[in-house]
């Protein structure tokens, strides 16, 4: 980050388009906005095509010769395919509401970033490939033809867009751009152009059963780790369960929450409540190696490696013979759970309609995929005074809540979340209106582009995100930016640093278990990251 | 000078001053202007308008990716947003209803400002929405209003929109000495003044002038051209109505004729219209047809109550768990991961696969 712009910097109040035409304006591929390409290795691990070491800075893509072909008939292929995708080619009028709803133009300033003109990199192939119109008025009618320059532009390009949706919610035809990123990279692939920090991931979730490639024992030794922490902070040793057979539910969570701070501590949550669960009614929940990743880097790769990948969810569950799956905190996890997976991989008639075996609710909600989102079974339990809470223990904390694009706009758990925070904290803050809910803003680093080499893209992208987060740090005094996905906990703490510094990161189900109070536990003086509880602030001595 | 809108501009200048001039020429031209392109137009648009449906209709719509805006439907005691989060069919038909009739998303519209701080706020912003509504609205009006010329009688509701339409009347036995001003038709000013508003913003806002085609120009400045002689033939050079009615009563009743005392601005108006027609769904007016399409718009959010099936979905590859067993056994017995088969024998070092 040593060469990365101050904020002062990277903030431009002025950004005018350039006074050349976008398609005469020749693509730069910076860096500090690009990612690394896919290493081959990790391509070759599932199979994905023309595996070999490049760079996008190279001159020479090493792309196979038929290239074009392959596009024009990739394209075509998903055009039948997908009729989001021939409907959104066709019915753009250009009237520019969605230009400045993307947190990547707003940040960058860059208008091929402009939701509409990404979708015409697009579209000016396809005008040129599909349309008569396009054949006969070419460039007058937004049409040209496929050449290295629009590829480059295109990988350039499908590489800064996070498939938040959030232009979608303003587009007066619905005109979603994830779905034109999607089929972007889908056909970007079919060339061996993808970069690393999906490649990678998606290869290690293959084998081990996670992004991370956290292999079985690994995965086990780093939950011990969180007991013991545990033990240490509440003096109750907590006893996760794995890859058990006839348990009743099977819990999924990304496995960054295994892995990095702050997620960790979420992680560390959901094993309190578990426990608590366990020790007072009798409940049944296993972790599993296996499928021990509830994202799926699949998603921003191809439609076929999002089903592979996701496979493993309903395989595991109807291997253990569990009677339906819990999802912990995650943004695009849930859009494929709550939009994909049942389709892609069910029907999951193994398992039974989701009901808590605690407090007798039908989730209806989920009665055919059969799995839930953890806060609305959490916040079913508190709705149900399930739940021995002692809010004052996050009284420490200022909390506003960040919605996670895909939860929102995939999905809406809107209000869960909430409900949940504001029965374990006293002190809750939204956000301005427009920040919010359906539209909020991205964290700036979502769809796989959570990389290290594309930090002015992931500031400048996750600008607006922290700028609302500001405004309330300013004037209600927010010192916690509580969030439900593990790539926000994975990317917002350095959004934080960089623009609101004072403002930490948190789960939300790091703060239910901070307010739990399990049975024979110890006087707590901390919180689970070992900062004083409050009142405990002297206790140390 | 912004090259797009010029070609456009020119573009309809020349259909213009091509039309006007060879309808002047003879009964040749008038009979094209008046009845050959009309009904070549209306039959292009016709087979292009349902054929560009039937090939919409024909891509599948493998998964249900609705845009929800607002809360799911979940517990019981959590107020779900019924429409812009519809879980039901009937729902989506008013969510649909909204979107087509009100525009609704456009309405969410805002405006972005970065101030020093930094400082970014979001404010709303209607005038997009208040010029689209203008436009479409006050297009459908004149469309109804033409109803008048083909058909007799005119049916009871265009009379009426006629006079809800028009202000400013005065008519003094009007229809024998034609003294005063017919009704003034706000429709007609206000289709005008938006087809301005439109064609400002895609030159004057930044943004919004990058992104534009000269296929957003165009209709633009057909649309004016037909809305601008239309007015001129009614207030200023005052049509012969009867007889341009006896025109499209003919095209109607398949029985065309060219009456006498036809201005050639007429047979302009109507060139204009057939062009516009033609051009109609072979570009992206067809938004029309596609917004009832559009994915995100047209489903239900029910997608984890009720599974959506993908006519193309086919098998994968997956690494099965016994796969992943077979590469970890070892290293899951010695955590006490419990495993399917028990290894057997000191098995041979497993080599890593990866780094």
């Amino acid at each position: 980050m040593s060469d990365l712009l101050k904020p002062e910097e990277l903030y431009k109040t002025d950004s005018r388009p350039p006074r050349t035409d976008w398609m005469d304006t020749p693509v730069e591929i910076r860096r500090g906005i690009a990612c690394y390409a896919g290493n081959p290795k990790s391509l070759e691990y599932v199979g994905l095509p023309n595996a070999r070491k490049w760079s996008c800075f190279d001159e020479d893509w090493q792309l196979p010769e038929n290239w074009q072909e392959i596009i024009h008939e990739g394209f075509k292929e998903r055009l039948e395919k997908f009729r989001s995708f021939k409907v959104f080619m066709d019915i753009c009028v250009r009237c520019g509401a969605c230009a400045d709803k993307c947190h990547f133009f707003i940040g960058t300033g860059d208008p091929k970033n402009m939701p509409v003109l990404r979708a015409e990199l697009l579209r000016s192939i396809y005008r040129n490939d599909f349309t008569r119109a396009g054949k006969i008025l070419g460039k007058l009618g937004g049409a040209r033809p496929m050449t290295l320059e629009v590829l480059r532009e295109w990988w350039y390009y499908m590489f800064q867009c996070s498939e938040c949706r959030r232009c979608s919610v303003f587009c007066p035809y619905g005109i979603d751009t994830a779905e034109i990123t999607m089929m972007g990279r889908e056909l970007l692939n079919l060339l061996g152009l993808n970069i690393d920090w999906i490649a990678t991931p998606v290869a290690n979730c293959y084998r081990t059963g996670n992004h991370l490639g956290i292999q079985p024992h690994a995965f086990k030794d780093m939950l011990e780790f969180f007991q013991e922490d545990i033990e240490e902070i509440t003096g109750v040793l907590v006893e996760p369960q794995y890859n058990k057979v006839g348990a009743d539910i099977l819990f999924i969570t990304p496995s960054g929450d295994v892995f990095a701070d702050p997620g960790t501590y979420t992680c560390m949550g959901y094993m309190m409540l578990f426990h608590y669960l366990k020790e007072k009614y009798g409940f049944d929940i296993t972790w599993s190696t296996y499928a021990s990743e509830g994202g799926n880097f699949g998603f921003f790769t191809s439609h076929e490696m999002m089903k592979r990948l996701n496979a493993k969810m309903y395989a595991e569950a109807k291997r253990l013979g569990v009677k339906w799956i819990i999802g912990g905190e995650c943004g695009h996890m849930w859009r494929v759970i709550n939009q994909y997976m049942d389709t892609m991989n069910g029907p999951a008639d193994f398992l039974e309609e989701p009901v808590s075996p605690i407090t007798g609710t039908k989730f209806e909600n989920a009665k055919s995929t059969k799995m839930v989102h953890i806060t609305e079974f959490t916040a079913d339990l508190i709705k149900h005074g399930k739940l021995e809470l002692d809010k004052s223990r996050n009284d420490n904390l200022s909390v506003t809540f960040h919605d996670s694009c895909n939860p929102a706009r995939g999905m809406g758990l809107l209000d869960e979340p909430r409900y949940v925070i504001q029965n374990v904290c006293n002190k809750f803050h939204e956000m301005p209106a427009g920040t919010i809910r359906e539209q909020t803003f991205c964290c700036g680093s979502g769809s796989g582009l959570n990389a290290g080499e594309d930090m002015e893209l992931r500031m400048a992208g996750g600008l607006p995100r922290a700028n609302a987060v500001k405004s309330v740090h300013e004037s209600k005094g927010v010192n916690t930016l509580a969030t439900i996905c593990a790539i926000d906990r994975a990317a917002l703490p350095d959004l934080m640093s960089y623009w609101v510094p004072e403002v930490e990161v948190y789960g939300v189900h790091e703060m239910v278990a901070n307010a739990l109070i399990l049975q024979g536990e110890k006087d707590r003086d901390t919180d689970l990251r070992g900062e004083p509880l409050p009142g405990m602030e002297d206790s140390d001595e | 000078m912004n090259l797009k809108y010029m070609y456009s501009l020119l573009a309809v200048i020349v259909l213009f001053l091509v039309s006007y001039i060879l309808a002047g020429t003879g009964m040749a031209f008038k009979v094209l202007f008046g009845i050959i392109l009309p009904y070549a137009a209306l039959l292009t648009f016709i087979i292009g308008f349902i054929s560009r449906i039937r090939n919409w209709a024909r891509s599948a719509v493998p998964f249900r990716i609705t845009t929800t805006c607002g809360q799911q439907k979940s517990l019981p005691w959590i107020k779900p947003n019924a429409i812009d989060n519809p879980f039901s069919k009937g729902a989506v038909v008013i969510r649909m209803f909204l979107e087509i009739v009100l525009f609704r998303s456009l309405f969410r519209n805002t405006r972005l400002k970065m101030k020093a701080g930094p400082k970014i706020t979001y404010n709303l912003e209607i005038f997009l929405w208040v010029g689209a509504l203008a436009f479409h609205y006050a297009f459908l009006t004149v469309l109804l209003r033409h109803l008048r010329f083909f058909t007799e009688p005119v049916p009871i509701l265009v009379q009426l929109l006629e006079t809800v339409d028009s202000f400013f009347r005065i008519e003094i036995l009007y229809d024998i000495n034609q003294f005063g001003l017919p009704g003034v038709y706000i429709s007609g000013l206000v289709l005008l003044a938006a087809v301005t508003y439109l064609f400002l913003r895609r030159v004057f806002i930044p943004n919004v002038k990058y992104i534009s085609l000269a296929a957003d120009f165009f209709p633009l400045f057909l649309i004016f051209g037909i809305a601008f002689t239309g007015i001129l033939m009614r207030y200023v050079t005052k049509i012969d109505v009867v007889a341009a009615k006896e025109l499209t009563m003919g095209l109607v009743s398949f029985h065309p004729t060219i009456p006498e005392g036809l201005a050639s601005i007429f047979y302009v108006h109507i060139f204009f219209v057939s062009i516009l027609l033609v051009y109609f769904p072979f570009s992206k007016l067809m938004h029309i047809g596609g917004i009832f399409f559009s994915p995100t718009r047209n489903m239900t959010a029910d997608t984890r109550a009720t599974r959506h099936i993908n006519p193309w979905n086919y098998p994968v590859h997956v690494h099965t768990y016994e796969e992943y067993e077979d590469e970890f056994r070892e290293k899951m017995v010695e955590a006490g991961l419990p495993v399917v088969k028990q290894p057997v024998e000191t098995p041979p070092e497993e080599t890593e696969k990866k780094e």
